[in-house]
């Protein structure tokens, strides 16, 4: 029944004759399971088929790029959290980066090596609860995200003990961490590492080879590599549409490029490959984690000379950027010498990449949405700030 | 042959069902009221003060100089100082906050005010059970809820506790030879005073 992504991108295909002009406008969300958040699309529809999709955003805006200018540098970094509220650590890691951009500040080895960890541990849940967020979009309610949480469950209690709160953690700081990491925590981290990969090969074993998957995912929601470039899309949907771009191996930041790791590509763009990415990519996340357990160094974790209170930059602008779990996700600072930015802007990913939601969705069928919004992999606390 | 990635799946919510009575690995829940699992030491949720010896509000170790009021980003903190100075637990005099309110409706337990605060007075709780009939008075915690003993302190997080102690104390000592120093050097500039001429 599915309409081809390449015809449609040539020419909006007719309407049948019985139908003409009476597509069926319904509004998806904001209170729908499936949006992920308070997400609403307005669609329109002949029989079952996309026909026109409009999404709307701004539901959960929280004024945080403006609260971010009239707070201090340090006073933003506990809002970050609750921004992509999954991947709290990869979000304060984003922000302290283009501050340290900003001032110049140097990080020490230690830290820069937690700054790791705990970013492949934030990829890691952030990639295994979408893998279960997207089965229970396409209707295995329960099972495999519960399965998923299990393991998200592990790394959580690792990010309490750690930094004293599960999902906020509230834990870089500018020029290092706030707190140590003890040997015991250090060796907590590493069994849960060592263990990972049997829940992937079960959780593999699970749902890629089934059949139901394979038809709701596969040939669905094709993205162009074209289209993905134009549109800015970053992350694992851009490289499963074939893109090599990963901005740790593109920028280095950090200490990534001592780290030996491959970047997984896909081949059609559709959400089979985007949801293979995401498997994979956890693959060489815990390949990253094993060298970063083997050569963390023991050391200081904060730089003794940024002073947390009174902190002021000079003046100037930065735009610091990692590679997120869900893409790109960047802060650019302008800074005027007082105690807080002039200007503090976020690139989210989600954001840019749910700009092409119609795009994919077009002439697929109403069920078939909902598998590709779940494959775009979006937090609404990101989306609209 | 079409359905066995569907059995093959089964195998392994097979797996996971007959596990889960037998392997702790696969049974990770527990009854929750009944069953609680430890909080680790460092999890936090809002601030407290603390105060050192029986009295609650004379032992307080604020001295409402007010930087937590003023770095809180969500600005959850309201102090008033007082106008006039009281001895603290060790003696000396020292003003302190006539009004110290937190309100947690707004806190977002992220303990920046725990960072910044140079006299170790305020600290991050671990109760998490809070909830209440209504929602503004009742979550608005004046001085008296938010004053716990030091011994507390060293309850639920004992690791920190005890460096805090150990700083504490060093500071003192520190304080205590800097002003035998001072005493020192003022009785020998007393013995002999500079001659003019």
């Amino acid at each position: 029944m599915s309409v081809g992504f390449q015809e449609l991108a040539a020419a909006p295909p007719p309407m049948t004759s019985r139908l003409e002009g009476e597509l069926l406008e319904i509004s998806m969300g904001p209170q729908h399971p499936s949006t992920h958040g308070v997400f609403r699309m307005n669609v329109a529809l002949e029989g079952e088929i996309v026909r026109k999709l409009k999404p709307v955003f701004g539901y959960l805006h929280r004024n945080h790029e403006k609260i971010g200018e009239n707070t201090s540098y340090l006073g933003s970094m506990p809002y970050t959290d609750r921004l992509d509220y999954f991947c709290s650590m990869t979000n304060n890691w984003a922000y302290a980066l283009s501050v340290e951009k900003l001032a110049g500040i140097e990080v020490p080895e230690r830290a820069e090596y937690l700054r790791v960890i705990l970013a492949e541990l934030t990829r890691l849940q952030n990639h295994a609860s979408l893998l279960g967020f997207l089965l229970s979009d396409m209707g295995a309610w329960g099972t495999p995200l519960m399965y998923a949480f299990r393991e998200r469950e592990k790394i959580l209690d690792l990010f309490e003990s750690l930094s004293g709160s599960r999902m906020m953690c509230d834990f870089m700081r500018f020029g290092g961490c706030r707190v140590d990491a003890s040997e015991e925590w250090l060796g907590r981290a590493r069994k849960i590492a060592e263990a990972f990969p049997k829940f992937l090969d079960e959780f593999e074993q699970l749902i890629l080879s089934n059949e139901i998957v394979i038809m709701r995912t596969q040939h669905v929601g094709k993205l162009s590599a074209e289209l993905a470039i134009n549109a800015g899309i970053t992350g694992p949907m851009l490289r499963a549409s074939g893109v090599n771009y990963d901005i740790r191996k593109v920028d280095g930041y950090g200490i990534y490029p001592r780290f030996k790791f491959r970047v997984p590509l896909g081949d059609h763009g559709d959400c089979y490959d985007r949801l293979m990415m995401r498997s994979l990519e956890m693959r060489e996340s815990l390949a990253i984690l094993k060298q970063a357990f083997a050569e963390i160094p023991a050391g200081p974790i904060t730089n003794p000379k940024v002073k947390i209170r009174a902190f002021k930059p000079p003046v100037g602008e930065a735009y610091g950027r990692i590679e997120g779990p869900k893409g790109e996700l960047g802060f650019y600072l302008i800074s005027d010498g007082s105690a807080s930015p002039y200007r503090y802007r976020v690139r989210p990913p989600s954001f840019i990449n749910l700009t092409i939601l119609e795009d994919l969705c077009l002439g697929h069928t109403v069920a078939d949405v909902m598998v590709i919004l779940g494959s775009i992999d979006i937090v609404m606390g990101e989306v609209d700030r | 042959m079409i359905g066995t990635g569907i059995l093959r799946g089964m195998a392994v919510t097979a797996k996971n069902f007959v596990g889960s009575y037998f392997d702790k690995e696969r049974l990770t829940t527990v009854q929750y009221p009944e069953e609680r699992i430890p909080l680790p030491e460092n999890s936090r949720n809002f601030p407290f003060l603390i105060f050192d010896g029986e009295d609650a509000q004379a032992g307080l170790r604020c001295v409402a100089c007010q930087i937590c009021e003023k770095e809180c980003p969500p600005q959850c903190i309201y102090i008033i100082k007082s106008k006039d100075k009281k001895p603290d637990y060790v003696g000396k005099p020292q003003f302190y906050p006539a009004i110290f309110d937190i309100d947690i409706s707004v806190c977002m337990s992220c303990q920046i005010c725990v960072e910044v605060c140079p006299f170790e007075a305020i600290k991050m709780d671990k109760v998490f059970e809070l909830s209440k009939r209504e929602r503004f008075d009742a979550l608005l915690m004046r001085k008296t809820e938010l004053a716990k003993s030091n011994e507390y302190y060293h309850e639920i997080h004992p690791i920190e506790a005890a460096e805090v102690d150990g700083n504490l104390a060093a500071a003192a000592a520190a304080a205590a030879a800097k002003k035998k120093a001072a005493a020192a050097v003022a009785a020998t500039s007393a013995v002999t005073p500079p001659t003019s001429s």
